[in-house]
């Protein structure tokens, strides 16, 4: 949109197109990235802001789009000092950055014919562009007002579950951090019961009046912690913030957000956890990172929590640089199984010509006569689909599913009903699928998408059950990788340290 | 290696490969993406370009569908719109592909569709007048610009703004069939300026829905002084 700058007692002023007279503006409307600097207003102690505005813009930065307010009414906070405006995409030697996603790859930035500035090139992110677009002449609009606390400052925990001693200790160690600035991370094995570990450090925080976010790659993620923290934390105000999220405007005390709807706040919250636990094939990766950073306060207290520490993070444990806890054991007790590794020729080339290795017709075989279910792990999506065909000749109920399957959540259904006996797959599913008797293989593990990481995360699959704590994990390679080693050692390790 | 501009995977853009597909010119979306694209191909309606083997017999009459044996017999719309082409069948892909074009503002992403709408064009619409269906005021500040004229400008030929839309797009949709054949409210008017007079005119849309619009743009055109109107749409 269009913008005007004038001068008022020698200040540069600006303000959307329409909002003054033509006579007062100094030139004529140009698009908002075209304006001369300027500087917020001064918050004017008379004027009595607006407590709707408030609170929805309030730790955030938006579009005048997402705010459901008129231009007048927003431009009126602006001239007394509690809104200012900036530019979504930043310009700096030809090279552009996005304000709200931090995408700084040039061939995430496209440009337009504008019929709001009217500009013949108007850049936008593409990057973010699912969120609504931020061009260079949408400015994002900031909250710089009295602060909004949500007014509430009691908070009990409405839970009287048993936390084991390892999860004690974590538990006790993250609520003493609460108030301090700082990072600590909890390096918690899949199935550890990572979730109850939150709970006291959450609840000191509500109660001290902070705000609380825990942020998430994934929405299954959300979905599922959601529920259980509303009903933890029944006085509190939870939201939860994911694609299609209808708690998107409201003002919440307790957020769980996805990584890209945590890129709306900035400066908003005192403590955030950064659960990856499950962010296979994502990781931390940089845009989590960037929504992170951004929307946590200076003085926040961040927490990690994660089954597979990256290599920065490890090295910076071991300089003593960041603060850790362990909790190897997994809930029942037992270890994780150890994954086998086993030579499978150049299975590639078998799929070309039509024909499926013989060791994943064996152990696909194998399976069904015993009647235990199987992930079957594959690097690609084309692979998945022609390994699925193939199956379905052996048995028909086989499916294949990837993150973007518009089934997934049927399939998956099936699969946890016992009525899919092998799922193939390219991702980790939801972890609500806990299915006991449950084997893994992995075909092409020495592909680059399967890191340690990753084969950690998709060995933590298998046993996830009191009734059968010996599921089978099994690499099928062409050539054994540093990450297969490092992750059949890292569960070792993770094992040792459980039955200490 | 190059960054599919739907997935933004990046994939191998082989020149052997586009030889053999017989495009001679870069691709802009991966395999996949485009593999999920399905263009029309066969045997299709003369009038509205849809294909007919999507259709029982009993709905189709000679080569035209039933929907354009009903426009046919309206008095008021008989041979207003002589054809129109399609590239793809509006399948889901095309609808998720359409709608981050409009309604999150990817203005990028209708260059993937530049070198299949230019031969659509090339093959039927050579010499024509090219005038995209307009936008109402409000609805293209709303979205910043207007898909339609995005995909005619992908042409590379001169493109003439020749109509303005009166009625806000919302208010067309609600309309129920027989709203939309009385023509009693004109949706769209002349730009006054530009003559259309004894030209052929190609009008360009994002999609063929119903026909209506087309034939709403068509009968402005016609009562200005045009000879033949047709159209070209990305979906039908
Ligand atoms: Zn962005
Ligand atoms: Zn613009
Ligand atoms: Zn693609
Ligand atoms: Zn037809």
């Amino acid at each position: 949109m269009r913008f005007v700058s004038y001068l008022d007692k020698g200040k540069v002023m600006v303000a959307p197109e329409g909002l003054v007279s033509i006579e007062k503006a100094k030139s004529p409307p140009v698009s908002f990235h075209l304006l001369p600097p300027f500087q917020p207003e001064p918050y004017n102690e008379s004027f009595k802001p607006n407590p709707d505005l408030q609170q929805h813009l309030f730790g955030k930065l938006l579009l005048f789009d997402e705010i459901p307010f008129s231009l007048e009414d927003i431009h009126t906070h602006f001239l007394n000092g509690c809104v200012t405006y900036e530019k979504g995409i930043i310009e700096n030697n030809g090279r552009y950055s996005c304000r709200r996603c931090g995408n700084c790859e040039k061939h995430l930035f496209a440009s337009f014919a504008c019929f709001r500035c009217k500009e013949e090139q108007c850049v936008y992110c593409r990057k973010c562009i699912m969120m609504g677009r931020i061009s260079q002449c949408t400015p994002l609009v900031r909250w710089i007002g009295p602060s909004y606390s949500g007014g509430q400052k009691k908070s009990l925990l409405n839970w009287n579950g048993e936390l084991s001693s390892a999860q004690r200790e974590a538990s006790r160690q993250l609520a003493d951090r609460i108030g301090k600035r700082g990072e600590f991370l909890i390096w918690a094995v899949c199935g550890a019961g990572k979730t109850e570990v939150l709970f006291e450090a959450v609840e000191k925080s509500l109660c001290m009046g902070q705000r609380v976010c825990i942020a998430t790659p994934r929405t299954d993620v959300v979905l599922e912690l959601l529920p259980r923290l509303k009903a933890v934390f029944p006085q509190t105000k939870v939201i939860g913030l994911y694609g299609g999220s209808e708690e998107r405007k409201e003002f919440g005390q307790l957020v769980i957000s996805t990584t890209h709807q945590l890129l709306r706040y900035e400066q908003a919250f005192d403590f955030v956890v950064v659960d990856e636990v499950d962010a296979f094939p994502f990781s931390f990766d940089k845009s989590l990172q960037f929504a992170v950073q951004k929307a946590k306060k200076e003085e926040a207290t961040l927490a990690y929590l994660t089954a597979t520490p990256s290599t920065q993070m490890k090295k910076r444990m071991q300089k003593g640089e960041l603060a850790f806890i362990k909790i190897p054991r997994r809930y029942h007790g037992f270890p994780l199984p150890v994954p086998k590794m086993k030579w499978c020729g150049n299975w590639q080339r078998k799929l070309n010509h039509k024909k499926l290795p013989e060791p994943i017709e064996s152990w696909v075989k194998q399976q069904l006569e015993k009647r235990r279910q199987g992930f079957l792990f594959v690097p690609t999506i084309p692979i998945l689909q022609t390994i699925t065909e193939h199956l379905q000749t052996f048995d028909p109920q086989i499916e294949g599913v990837h993150a973007e399957d518009p089934e997934r959540k049927e399939k998956v259904e099936r699969f946890r009903k016992g009525v899919i006996p092998i799922i193939v797959t390219t991702t980790i599913l939801e972890r609500g699928v806990t299915v006991p008797f449950t084997d893994i293989a992995v075909l092409g593990a020495e592909d680059d998408v399967f890191t340690e990481s990753a084969l950690v995360q998709i060995s933590g699959r298998a046993g996830r059950s009191k009734d059968d704590p010996n599921g089978e994990v099994i690499f099928y390679h062409y050539g054994k990788t540093n990450a297969m080693i490092q992750a059949i050692r890292h569960i070792e390790s993770m094992n040792k340290e459980g039955f200490l | 290696m190059k960054h599919c501009l739907y997935c933004d995977q990046l994939y191998i853009d082989e020149v052997s490969w586009r030889f053999f597909l017989g495009l001679n010119e870069e691709t802009t979306l991966c395999s996949i993406c485009r593999g999920s694209l399905q263009e029309i191909h066969g045997e299709i309606c003369h009038c509205c370009g849809r294909p007919l083997s999507l259709f029982p017999e009993k709905y189709r009459q000679d080569q035209l569908c039933y929907d354009c044996v009903r426009w046919e017999k309206e008095k008021n719309w008989q041979g207003l719109l002589t054809k129109n082409r399609s590239l793809y069948i509006y399948n889901d892909h095309l609808k998720e592909m359409i709608a981050r074009i409009k309604y999150r503002g990817d203005a990028k992403l209708i260059e993937a569709f530049q070198l299949p709408l230019k031969k659509l064009f090339k093959k039927h619409f050579k010499d024509y007048t090219v005038v995209p269906i307009p936008l109402s005021e409000k609805r293209h500040y709303e979205r910043g610009f207007n898909q339609a004229e995005l995909l005619a400008r992908l042409l590379d030929v001169p493109v003439m703004n020749a109509l303005v839309r009166t009625i806000h797009e919302e208010k067309q949709s609600k309309k129920s069939r027989a709203e939309r054949i009385a023509i009693k409210h004109p949706i769209f008017r002349m730009v006054e300026q530009q003559s259309v007079h004894s030209k052929n005119i190609l009008l360009i849309d994002d999609v063929y829905t119903t026909g209506s619009t087309l034939r709403q743009a068509a009968l402005a055109l016609k009562k200005a002084g045009a000879t033949t109107i047709c159209s070209i749409t990305l979906a039908r």
